[in-house]
């Protein structure tokens, strides 16, 4: 992954929006006690090293400054691995239809 | 001058925002602190149910199929009492543009803007709606802000939010990635402010009038392909929107004596705001974290007045647990040969023991499926539940712990139905409507109101008001 972005790339930013102390009053302990962060992505309006406040234009025409965390942001979520609780249950299930139909 | 960006200044210029956000203004249907015209605000759109079906057509929302679930009715018939089973079917909205019922939402929604001449449409959500009001906003050439709730404060997102985060920015949407808290509404209107778009939100009349035409094709598919209306209608109940639509367009369709039954997730227990519970649910929509509060007190959202009112419609209110909705989702892949869901497969989990309730020829109609994807699906999210500390195994599903343990069913015939009190429910509405908008006396008017909104008798409102030490005015 770069570390470092030029103009015109596509990159992410993160910011803090609200510190804890300007925060909602009305939030849990756990809540309370941490930033209300953002990740906003855009192009970025000038190089930057990852770590260094950059502005982008988002996809909406908005210009935002935030700290540069990842040059051409993607995604890796994935289907996850195999759920043994998961698996047998088709086998299971079609087993006891077709009894059903040989019964008649 | 630069504007007060201030968490208590933004939420104090509230109402100013939403009414240019809106384009329009609530007040002309408010006749006290808590009584509104609500049958005229949801006219105000302007839009009949004919011409929001012309809308969604234009658009290819809506006409979904109704699909007969041979091999679960068969399960549910082997499991019932001799002669009972009801046909359930499931109307396929996982076929609409974005992949769920959200875009008869959206449809209108993004219509109005464009009409308007909004620049573009903004909504704060982590579920499917964003996706519907970022693909309708592509569909008519405008600009598209989403705010959604991703992470914790460690990083660690909600692989189904995440999964909603890519499918926004697939069309075209810019997402605005943020960790817990409410405050996401503050974020939304200081957008709107600075934007100048049109507040998508899923609690106004454009977006719950949307949701009618799902009831009435229910209705009409029903009678054409089975010549009755549906007994029950499941509908998978999180912030009421689902299940007022509906129930709205099944009885504009006349559709009657079709018993609405809503039913959520149930994540009693895990604090909805919370940090480190954030990641400990492995259900981010169709819970009673929002099913709750939000029919016991609808107006805390993002508009004015909240156009979904659930109590008014609702005429049961089931729970199921996160172990068998997971299971169910498996059980329509494997053995219906549709992969949905997990969240939209809530409804169907509950319609399965419901259906049993029934005789052979009456019909269950399961009224949701959503598109699945990765992060949004069984495998991931047991995946990460097991990873964040749940434990995953299966076992009877009433073991179930929110937050703890996700105990998917080891038998078909395992599979069951919480009531959950709608008289308690009633009750509780009554006494946040007095107790938030700080009530000592109410008058006539607004007993009705209530009357209506909760769905209470009038001598029954009377009574709940006097035990909250609330007196009725002449």
């Amino acid at each position: 992954m770069s570390q470092r972005c030029s103009k015109g790339d596509w990159v992410m930013i993160h910011k803090v929006i609200l510190e804890p102390h300007q925060r909602s009053k009305d939030l849990p302990e756990d809540t309370a006690k941490v930033p209300l962060e953002a990740w906003i992505k855009g192009w970025a309006s000038e190089s930057a090293e990852v770590g260094q406040e950059v502005e982008i234009t988002t996809l909406s025409g908005r210009t935002v400054k935030g700290r540069l965390v990842e040059v051409n942001p993607g995604f890796t979520h994935t289907y996850g691995p195999a759920v043994p609780e998961l698996t047998p249950i088709g086998r299971e299930l079609r087993a006891v239809l077709k009894e059903a139909k040989n019964r008649g | 001058m630069a504007r007060d960006t201030s968490y208590q200044a933004v939420m104090a210029r509230q109402n100013e925002i939403m009414k240019k956000s809106l384009g329009m203004d609530y007040e002309q249907f408010v006749s006290g602190p808590i009584a509104f015209d609500y049958e005229a605000m949801m006219s105000g759109t302007g839009y009949t149910l004919e011409k929001i079906r012309e809308i969604q057509r234009e658009v290819g929302v809506g006409e979904t199929p109704l699909l007969e679930l041979r091999n679960i009715t068969e399960l549910v018939r082997r499991n019932a009492k001799p002669g009972y089973g009801a046909r359930i079917l499931v109307k396929d909205e996982a076929c609409n543009p974005s992949g769920s019922f959200k875009d008869r939402r959206a449809s209108v929604s993004l219509y109005h803007a464009a009409k308007l001449g909004y620049p573009g449409a903004l909504a704060a959500t982590s579920g499917n709606y964003g996706a519907a009001v970022a693909s309708q906003a592509a569909m008519r050439n405008l600009g598209c802000i989403i705010v959604q709730e991703v992470f914790d404060s460690r990083y660690v997102g909600q692989p189904e939010i995440i999964e909603k985060t890519r499918k926004c920015e697939a069309f075209g949407a810019e997402v605005i990635q943020l960790t817990v808290g409410p405050e996401l509404f503050y974020l939304a209107l200081l957008l709107l402010e600075e934007t100048g778009y049109f507040n998508a939100s899923l609690y106004s009349s454009f977006g719950v009038a949307g949701i009618e035409t799902i009831g009435t094709e229910i209705a009409e598919q029903c009678r054409a392909r089975y010549g009755k209306d549906p007994a029950y209608v499941v509908i998978t109940h999180a912030g009421g929107g689902n299940v007022t639509g509906t129930a709205r367009g099944l009885r504009k369709a006349g559709a009657d004596k079709s018993v609405v039954i809503g039913a959520s997730v149930d994540l009693t227990g895990l604090h909805m705001a919370s940090d480190r519970d954030f990641n400990r649910k492995s259900f981010t929509t169709g819970h009673t974290g929002f099913g709750v509060p939000f029919a016991t007190w609808p107006d805390r959202t993002d508009v004015p007045k909240n156009a979904a009112r659930p109590l008014r419609y609702m005429d049961r209110y089931v729970t199921v647990t996160q172990g068998e909705v997971f299971y169910v989702t498996e059980v329509a892949a494997t053995v219906e040969g549709l992969e949905r869901g997990p969240a939209g497969n809530t409804s169907l989990a509950a319609a399965i023991p419901l259906a049993a309730e029934l005789p052979e020829d009456e019909i269950v109609v399961v009224q949701e499926t959503e598109y699945t994807g990765a992060g949004k699906h069984p495998q991931a999210q047991l995946d990460f539940a097991r990873r964040n500390g749940v434990e995953v195994r299966r076992g009877d599903p009433r073991e179930n712990v929110p937050g703890k343990s996700i105990v998917i069913p080891e038998d078909f015939s395992q599979l069951h139905v919480t009531e959950v009190s709608l008289d308690r429910m009633r009750r509780s509405y009554i006494r946040n409507a007095v107790q938030r908008n700080g009530l000592r006396e109410v008058n006539e008017e607004e007993v009705r109101f209530l009357s209506e909104d909760s769905k209470l008798s009038l001598e029954d409102v009377c009574k709940v008001l006097e035990e909250f030490g609330v007196k009725v005015r002449g």
